[in-house]
């Protein structure tokens, strides 16, 4: 509560202002109020720090453009210059007088350029922050020396980063790995999603170029062995979220009722059999059971010694079976979780409401129905959608069980069971298709970000989480 | 009336004896086939009988002798070094993000987190093309460094449940160590941190799983290294067409390994997923 009045009296203070102005105004600022030596940092960096004796922290500024603009000149701009084509020399063979053999010759490696564009790229997003800092700094530094304050020394500001500024020292390192291996990595292969990288464009024995949108006009109509495969298996792999959400969703929380019942006994007991099934890694569980399901594996010689059937039932080459068989096997993996998580939720069902319904009349199926699901929904729907989104990337229970299988010609490099996440698995590991690939993954992103907005839409806690405290 | 409902309530509850015996046979008979074939004395992968007709533990010993073709040992050690390494890495970035954004006010933390969620809905395997050629241009690729690296790359996004439980230690305890003189620094170390330790468990528990878990993100770093793999993607190897038939028991044996300390882990944890605070944990 208190927090809350705080919040709206800052508020108060600070009426908000508009983007432009929060970001561009000290900016402005700088280049309006500040002396000659402030508005030459614009171009020599740490000038103005210099100036007013901050003089560790100006040559840092300083070294630090030295460095951007050598590491520009001279690599980041051998690469940048092709970056329009991604290279025009294709590696070739060259007869050499001198041994009398062809020699290779190497041309210039798309990959690379493209690499390395991105990263040069990249490099300017930081040197943009740095240098605002610095102009920032350096109209701070002159007000002080105009007010007659002395300047902090370098090791006040380094003492500002354990306190005032603890935010940067923390958030450093975390930044520097999240640019390196999500950010980076993302939006190179958003940029590969428009070029043709693929089996018979493999750098540095030949190049790959920029094609425009060919790859989703691929997807969508261009060409109809790829276009029937993603709808088919985007319906699929719909279909497969949908069942395996809801029915894991319902059958858990049934199991986790059963178990909360009041008068059943050994309740820790029931809860660490289900659990012990979770914690056993999945590629040892899931393999183990689609090994129970091959034409000669276990369930199928059990079922024809009792005369069950006469032959094996092709649970993993059937499409339909296969597709029944990893919703079901879905249930023995999902079930415990939902029982997990539901467990503590169904505990804070007020009693009362039950038993006024029982004094009503009301058998156990009807309380469920009209109490413990509802309650349920509106407590957990955005877990429920997190979940329905973990599915469509559930990789483990279809990859381990079916490996996508049963492989059918009617889809381009992908079986019957396969999802969107593990066609684009294939393709990258088997077919080295990565254009199409980067396609698939962005639309996966399309897909998961719409359904995210749903939830950041229903979830109020998810706005309010700064008044929360 | 009241004898009623309490016979009702007998028979309901037997009913729900009877069939929650029922499911944890269900759940449980993989795992006991699992243990059993383990000890199986005859070889082979398909067998039309569950109960072994021999028992023996030369499957576990074979493990340890047996290295030639499958090195068992080496691959533990290295999943073992990897674990270890990017779970020390990756519980401290998780827990320095987790706490900027739970405890410090600046500028752009609303930008950092948004920006956080949308990066968590790209497919995580879709950068991996980018960062094993990253990795070949270093001269990783097929290392565990790269491995290491990949593992604890993403920590940054993954600051959801440290910052819940951070949230919920009261602020007043920050204010009144702030009028005391202590630095921000102090606060995450010496008051925050020492209240979190379940959570710091959790973390560190949850990294240390992650690399004997996995096999996909190991498949496409390590492709044909035998010498670096991880359990995971060994194992996986010997299931493959050519060595099932002699490996398979043996496979079960590796498996029984590595599940053993990761259930005794995950069991230690499993609170967290208790209502709901792991929200959206069924992942793949």
């Amino acid at each position: 509560m208190l927090g809350m009045t705080q919040n709206i009296a800052k508020k108060h203070i600070r009426p908000k202002e508009g983007f432009f102005k929060r970001t561009f105004g000290p900016l402005l600022q700088a280049f309006r109020e500040g002396d000659a030596w402030t508005r030459l940092s614009a171009i020599i960096m740490g000038l103005g720090n210099l100036r007013r004796g901050q003089i560790i922290k100006g040559l840092l500024m300083l070294a630090f453009e030295v460095g951007f603009f050598l590491f520009h000149i001279f690599f980041g701009w051998q690469y940048l210059k092709d970056f329009g084509t991604l290279g025009t020399v294709s590696q070739r063979r060259v007869w050499d007088e001198a041994v009398q053999i062809y020699r290779r010759v190497p041309g210039d490696n798309s990959m690379l350029i493209l690499l390395f564009s991105v990263l040069t790229l990249a490099t300017i997003i930081p040197f943009v922050l740095i240098w605002a800092a610095n102009m920032k700094s350096a109209l701070k530094v002159q007000k002080q020396a105009e007010a007659g304050v002395k300047p902090n020394t370098f090791i006040q500001d380094l003492k500002t980063l354990l306190d005032e500024r603890f935010h940067i020292t923390l958030l450093t390192m975390p930044m520097i790995s999240l640019a390196a291996f999500t950010v980076l990595p993302i939006i190179f292969m958003v940029l590969i999603a428009f070029t043709n990288f693929d089996k018979t464009h493999q750098p540095p024995g030949s190049l790959f170029t920029w094609v425009g949108m060919t790859n989703v006009t691929d997807v969508f109509w261009g060409d109809a062995l790829k276009s029937r495969t993603f709808f088919g298996i985007l319906g699929w792999t719909l279909i497969w979220a949908v069942f395996a959400t809801f029915t894991n969703y319902i059958l858990g929380m049934i199991l986790a009722m059963m178990i909360n019942k009041k008068g059943i006994r050994l309740k820790k007991m029931w809860r660490t059999i289900f659990v012990i099934t979770i914690a056993v890694p999945q590629f040892v569980s899931l393999l183990l059971v689609s090994k129970m399901f091959t034409d000669t594996g276990v369930v199928n010689v059990l079922l024809q010694q009792w005369g069950l059937t006469d032959g094996p039932i092709p649970f993993l080459t059937d499409p339909t079976l296969a597709r029944i068989l990893v919703i079901v096997v879905n249930l023995w993996v999902g079930i415990p979780y939902t029982m997990l998580m539901t467990t503590g939720i169904l505990m804070n069902i007020p009693a009362d409401l039950y038993e006024s319904a029982s004094i009503d009349g009301a058998g156990p199926v009807r309380q469920f129905f009209s109490i413990t699901l509802p309650y349920m929904l509106f407590v957990t729907t955005p877990q429920m959608i997190t979940t329905f989104v973990g599915n469509i990337n559930n990789f483990n229970v279809i990859y381990l069980l079916t490996t996508g299988g049963p492989l059918t010609l009617d889809y381009y490099q992908a079986g019957k069971t396969d999802l969107l996440v593990t066609w684009l698995y294939k393709l990258t590991v088997n077919e080295q298709n990565y254009s199409l690939a980067s396609t698939i993954g962005i639309f996966i992103f399309l897909i998961v970000s719409s359904l995210s907005l749903l939830v950041y839409n229903l979830t109020g806690s998810v706005k309010k989480e700064d008044q929360f405290q | 009336m009241k004898i009623g409902i309490k016979a009702r309530n007998r028979i309901s509850n037997t009913a729900i004896y009877i069939i929650l015996t029922v499911l944890s046979l269900i759940w449980l008979l993989p795992i006991a086939w699992l243990v059993m074939t383990s000890l199986r004395a005859e070889p082979g992968a398909y067998t039309t009988y569950i109960i072994p007709k021999g028992w023996t533990i030369s499957n576990y010993t074979k493990l340890f002798t047996n290295t030639e073709l499958f090195n068992f040992p080496r691959w533990f050690a290295n999943t073992l070094l990897v674990a270890i390494l990017s779970c020390i890495i990756t519980t401290m970035l998780t827990l320095m993000v987790a706490y900027t954004y739970s405890r410090l006010r600046f500028k752009s933390r609303k930008g950092f987190m948004n920006m956080s969620l949308v990066l968590g809905m790209f497919p995580g395997f879709m950068s991996m093309i980018a960062i094993y050629h990253f990795m070949k241009l270093l001269g990783l690729d097929q290392s565990l460094a790269a491995l290491v690296m990949v593992y604890s790359g993403g920590a940054a996004l993954k600051y959801y449940v440290a910052k819940g439980f951070f949230d919920t230690i009261p602020k007043s305890l920050d204010e009144a160590a702030c009028i005391d003189g202590a630095t921000r620094n102090d606060i995450f170390f010496k008051i925050i941190l020492p209240n979190s330790m379940p959570i710091v468990t959790y973390t560190a528990i949850e990294a240390f799983i992650a690399p004997w878990v996995d096999f996909i993100f190991v498949s496409v770093i390590m492709k044909d290294n035998y010498q670096n793999y991880t359990v995971a993607l060994g194992l996986y190897k010997m299931l493959e067409r050519e060595n099932i038939y002699n490996y398979f028991t043996q496979f079960c044996a590796g498996a029984v390994l590595v599940a053993l300390p990761i259930t005794l882990l995950f069991i230690k944890i499993q609170k967290f997923y208790v209502g709901g605070v792991v929200g959206g944990a069924v992942k793949g």
